[in-house]
């Protein structure tokens, strides 16, 4: 399987605090992979400077699509990585509030149209199937994330599982080769976990993408991961799979400490 | 119980008032006859108006917290407009009768009329304008009159230098406030809020400012004046008949507006702006290109404003910088919050009310401000999403996955 992303020792200082120390991380195709670690680790920085929220002050970032070539994505623009095909969610709930759950999936479909002003205003043939096509697409994406009961609800008056799996919705709707979830199941019942662990093992099998996620949910990495990476203070520490990190010395003295602390 | 203890509060309000009162309002000396004049009225006045201020702002608070989304105040206009909007039997009777009126409109009442209707449609499209920028992009922008003056100097300066007409200023003069919204969206990209509202303030100002002292170029706080009314195939046109003529061109420009604005909102673009106000980075996450959006959202609002100038300048035949101070960007502003911002029924009724009412109510003039600033506390508080909020489109699917079309 090829490696679809690739950061090669990045590095994210502000000012004199060193959020990121070279990072390396590989995702393979239709692989999901967790990136675990201490509330502090750097996780969501990572996250960050993948999608271009942050510009990594060093190393380097590379993507590589399947039928595409590889990229180096270092100071690229937010949009312009979404549109190389790198999705992602975030850890406080991101929606658009006071749109209805089918525009929020729309939105998400933006970077994939081209219509434009003028073609809004006369609304011709090629705007208007572009506009039914962007409708359509969006609402079998809700269909397949069970959320077709909300589909002219705001946003805002979901329920908060609902919301988080809206924003996985919206993530999918951008047509990417990796998914970058942070946190999915943050604040969810034992109910919902599973439904959501169930709801990324099917978009990896149905959209045929690859999945990085962060989770503090140890039972749902475990159970969900092809490989696992930890992070602790900025570093990465260790990885492997499931029963390779549970068993590394390294990890166990993150996650409880050491006796000589 | 409640009811109870509301009445017993505004009593105390009440009390509280005679007392803070009584000096001035009870209590007259006079000097010339050395005496005390007693006006018990005055404190009886005082009281029953602070009571039933005090009651009314009480009850109207109870209902705005206990009743929420189904307060007296906030259901029942909304389903009113909602359900004309969507039955044609009662849509198409409403509009013949609306155009009806609006046709025979300048002929049966007088110029002052047509007058003070011609200013109210101008400010239904700089609303309309305004609520693309403030409305959908969520870009507070208090120096919206700039693209107005930039709109109406540029037809005057080149009316008064080249003799250009009317009908050929019209584009040049939106084309120009477009350059100068994108030229004002570059510098404020990064700005957001407070700080973007401070900036085009000072972009309001800045231009006001080079109109009135930069004489050689736009003959300073004097003005420009004779600049020539639209031209009607070139006949001649009496007074009258021109402001009926620029009437007509309003409504026209109006409806034109709103067929415009209606379709960008419901665009691609329009879902842009619209996501762009409610989350500028979860907006970016979706691949939309910040930059762009906003200085469509920008370079579009101002175009608006721009037509209008021009529209100005022919229509008072002199303009000089006193027309474009920042009380006319304020004024713009209120219309697209009260109306509501994002909604274009909305924004049509604020600029109606706003503009309309105070020219009817010209006896009261003193107190114009003290109305104004008061309707505008009373709306914040009691109805923040303006008069008729705008309403999301509603999508309808069938169980047969082609049939998935959208209504709108």
């Amino acid at each position: 399987m090829e490696v679809v992303l690739h950061t090669d020792n990045l590095t994210m200082d502000f000012g004199g605090l060193r959020a990121a120390a070279n990072v390396s991380l590989e995702v393979k195709e239709k692989e999901i992979v967790a990136l675990i670690g201490p509330n502090g680790a750097g996780k969501t920085t990572v996250f960050n400077c993948i999608t271009g929220v942050y510009e990594a002050t060093g190393g380097n970032i590379y993507i590589n699509p399947p039928g595409g070539s590889k990229k180096r994505i270092n100071g690229k623009k937010i949009n312009s990585i979404t549109e190389l095909g790198v999705a992602r969610t975030f850890q406080n709930i991101r929606l658009f509030q006071n749109m209805t759950v089918l525009e929020n999936v729309m939105i998400g479909r933006h970077c994939r149209a081209r219509g434009g002003i003028i073609g809004a205003i006369i609304r011709d043939k090629k705007t208007r199937r572009e506009e039914e096509s962007i409708v359509e697409k969006s609402y079998r994406i809700l269909e397949k994330m069970g959320l077709q009961a909300y589909v002219n609800e705001l946003a805002k008056n979901l329920p908060y599982g609902a919301q988080r799996r809206l924003e996985i919705a919206r993530a999918l709707a951008t047509e990417p080769f990796i998914i970058l979830l942070d946190e999915p199941a943050a604040g969810m019942n034992p109910q919902e976990t599973k439904t959501l662990d169930d709801l990324i093992v099917k978009i990896r099998d149905e959209e045929q993408i690859s999945i990085l996620l962060i989770e503090h949910d140890m039972k749902l990495v475990m159970s969900l991961s092809d490989r696992i990476f930890v992070m602790d203070h900025g570093e990465m520490i260790a990885n492997g799979t499931p029963q390779e990190v549970r068993a590394n010395q390294k990890v166990i003295k993150a996650y409880l400490g050491d006796e000589t602390d | 119980m409640n009811i109870a203890r509301q009445i017993k509060d505004s009593l105390l309000v009440a009390i509280w008032f005679i007392i803070l009162t009584f000096p001035i309002m009870v209590i007259r000396v006079n000097t010339i006859e050395n005496e005390i004049e007693w006006r018990w009225h005055n404190m009886v006045l005082v009281a029953v108006v602070s009571f039933v201020l005090s009651f009314a702002w009480r009850y109207l608070f109870t209902i705005k917290t206990t009743g929420g989304k189904e307060s007296a105040a906030a259901v029942p206009l909304l389903p009113w407009t909602q359900r004309i909007m969507e039955n044609p039997r009662l849509l198409i009777p409403l509009l013949a009768a609306l155009g009806v009126g609006v046709i025979i409109f300048p002929f049966v009442l007088s110029v002052y009329q047509v007058n003070i209707m011609v200013t109210a449609l101008m400010f239904v499209v700089l609303g309309l304008g305004l609520n693309i920028v403030v409305g959908l992009a969520g870009l507070l922008d208090l120096g919206y009159v700039a693209f107005y003056a930039v709109g109406a100097y540029a037809y005057a300066l080149l009316n008064h230098h080249y003799d250009i007409g009317f009908w050929a200023a019209l584009p040049i003069g939106a084309f120009l406030a477009f350059i100068a919204g994108i030229l004002l969206g570059f510098p404020v990209l990064r700005l957001r809020g407070d700080y973007l509202a401070i900036v085009t303030l000072g972009f309001g100002e800045i231009i006001r400012l080079i109109l009135e002292n930069w004489n050689e170029f736009s003959f300073g706080p004097s003005g420009i004046s004779n600049i020539d009314r639209p031209g009607f195939f070139g006949i001649n046109l009496s007074f009258s008949e021109a402001t009926i003529y620029i009437y007509f061109i309003m409504i026209a420009l109006c409806l034109f507006t709103i067929f415009v604005v209606n379709r960008l909102e419901k665009s691609r673009i329009g879902r842009a702006w619209i996501a762009l106000r409610e989350d500028e980075i979860a907006c970016q996450a979706m691949g939309i290109d910040k930059t762009k959006t906003k200085l469509a959202a920008f370079a579009l609002g101002a175009t608006w404003a721009g037509m209008i100038g021009v529209i100005f300048a022919a229509k008072t035949t002199f303009i000089n910088p006193a027309s474009f101070t920042f009380m006319e960007s304020a004024i713009i502003l209120c219309i697209v919050v009260m109306g509501g911002m994002g909604s274009i029924m909305g924004v049509i009724l604020g600029a109606l009310i706003l503009i309309l009412l105070p020219e009817y109510l010209r006896a009261f003039s003193d107190y114009r401000m003290i109305a104004f600033g008061v309707s505008m506390v009373l709306m914040m508080v009691f109805r923040p999403q303006g008069i008729l909020p705008g309403v999301r489109a509603k999508y309808q699917f069938k169980a047969a996955p082609k049939n998935a079309g959208g209504t709108e």
